[in-house]
């Protein structure tokens, strides 16, 4: 029953805040990767170069559908941003149902901003169903696809680094964050401005997705303090031999 | 029909979330959905390798860059997918195909990525040249050179030392996970409420 408390108080607090951001927006700190992010989007819808989008392997039947859900609430928002673009973005996935989501989530963005008719379904294309066999997949897309821009966003692993490595070699731009501490260790070590951990649920409010993500940020930081408050106290009722 | 979908996506989630707080009331009927749910990402795959073969085929119909790789990966998967109807995938032809072809593309894959991490590495003081980076670094090297096996048996004192830097490491991984356990809940709160709808309403 914790659980269900902490989880409708987590529900309570997302609904209040989110009333109260519609009407007074939030100020979020500067992210560099969340900057250059906004800004490759421009360059790419300008340039008529493509943004490569990789959603990563978050199968949404277990827990690590989360970021993957993050993930497409960013891509929502980037589809209609470039909806004016000659070249659509590309998605790659490496779970089926997340790649098909990818295509759903796609061409809601592109009906949102009016231009329905430029939806390709081949945009949204499943690479690999392995974490290799999804990286071989995704690293000629980012050679052969006249993208300027790759955002890595999702359930990775260690083989991420194949793809940061190939968009190195483009010297394309390149946002990487995911859930994974391996697939992490690897974007602090290869990308430009790494994401590093709750960062990647941080993507929509960033993109300008609605008061509901910056809303979902302020309720992270209460829920966050509440946690280092527990930790604490029971840090101290620990050392005064306290019995928990 | 959106509003129906939405209001059926919702009723789903809310239905196995509960579940897990009332077993002996949903239980039941948490199971049933996420047996349909098992079964629909079933059928996913499908959907989606017949995304990848529609995808291919039309950078073979425009020629475009690669699209020779494109034609063999077609026509191996449908000599693989036609034998694997007819022998089965426990068919020791089946087998073969896995282990012949598969893993070994796979070993050489995580060859490739073994290098291609160590180049990262060391490129990461030329990218970035901060405290952050330098304790990055000095600390992966560290636990290489205390875990690696050496003929002279193990470093004196290494358990002792990963034991203290084991708890830097695992704090952070800690704080980490909790962060990224946050997100995931309000994110799943966000799609509960119809806020967020990757099933393809606005």
């Amino acid at each position: 029953m914790f659980a269900l408390g902490i989880l409708l108080l987590a529900a309570i607090l997302f609904a209040a805040l989110t009333l109260w951001r519609r009407r007074s927006p939030a100020a979020f700190r500067v992210i560099d990767a969340y900057e250059r992010l906004n800004r490759s989007v421009g360059l790419a819808v300008e340039n008529g170069t493509r943004l490569h989008v990789s959603l990563g392997r978050g199968a949404l039947l277990t827990a690590r559908g989360g970021s993957a859900l993050a993930a497409l609430a960013m891509l929502r928002r980037l589809a209609e941003r470039t909806s004016v673009s000659d070249r659509p973005p590309v998605v790659t996935a490496g779970d089926a149902s997340l790649a098909i989501l990818s295509q759903d989530t796609l061409q809601s963005g592109y009906r949102a901003a009016g231009a329905e008719d430029q939806y390709r379904f081949s945009t949204g294309r499943l690479t690999g169903l392995t974490p290799f066999s999804y990286a071989a997949g995704a690293v000629p897309m980012i050679h052969d696809e006249n993208v300027t821009a790759n955002i890595i966003i999702g359930d990775l692993g260690a083989e991420s680094a194949l793809l940061v490595e190939a968009a190195d070699r483009q010297n394309t731009s390149l946002i990487a964050a995911s859930d994974n501490l391996a697939a992490q260790s690897v974007f602090y070590a290869a990308a430009q401005d790494p994401l590093v951990g709750e960062e990647l649920f941080a993507a929509g409010a960033y993109v300008g997705a609605g008061a509901s993500h910056g809303a979902s940020l302020n309720v992270q930081d209460i829920l966050r303090w509440l946690i280092i408050l527990a930790i604490l106290i029971g840090a101290g009722l620990k050392i005064l031999g306290a019995p928990i | 029909m959106r509003m129906l979908t939405a209001a059926l996506a919702i009723a789903s989630g809310l239905i196995v979330l509960l579940g897990y707080f009332y077993p002996d009331q949903l239980e039941s009927v948490r199971l049933v959905l996420v047996d349909w749910a098992i079964i629909i990402a079933g059928v996913a795959v499908l959907v989606g390798i017949f995304n990848l073969v529609a995808v291919q085929m039309e950078r073979i119909r425009t020629r475009q860059k690669g699209s020779s790789y494109g034609a063999l990966l077609v026509l191996s998967l449908i000599v693989t997918f036609g034998f694997g109807l007819i022998l089965g995938p426990d068919h020791s032809y089946m087998r073969l195909a896995v282990n012949a072809i598969v893993v070994p593309v796979e070993a050489s894959l995580m060859a490739i990525l073994a290098v291609t991490l160590l180049y990262a590495s060391i490129r990461l003081l030329r990218r970035r040249v901060d405290a952050t980076s330098i304790v990055f670094l000095a600390v992966a090297i560290l636990f290489l050179v205390l875990i690696m096996p050496t003929p002279f048996g193990p470093v004196p004192g290494d358990r002792a030392l990963i034991d203290f830097l084991g708890i830097f490491s695992r704090g952070g991984a800690r704080g980490l996970l909790i962060g990224i356990a946050l997100g995931t809940l309000l994110t799943g709160i966000r799609v509960l409420m119809g806020v967020d709808r990757p099933y393809g309403g606005n």
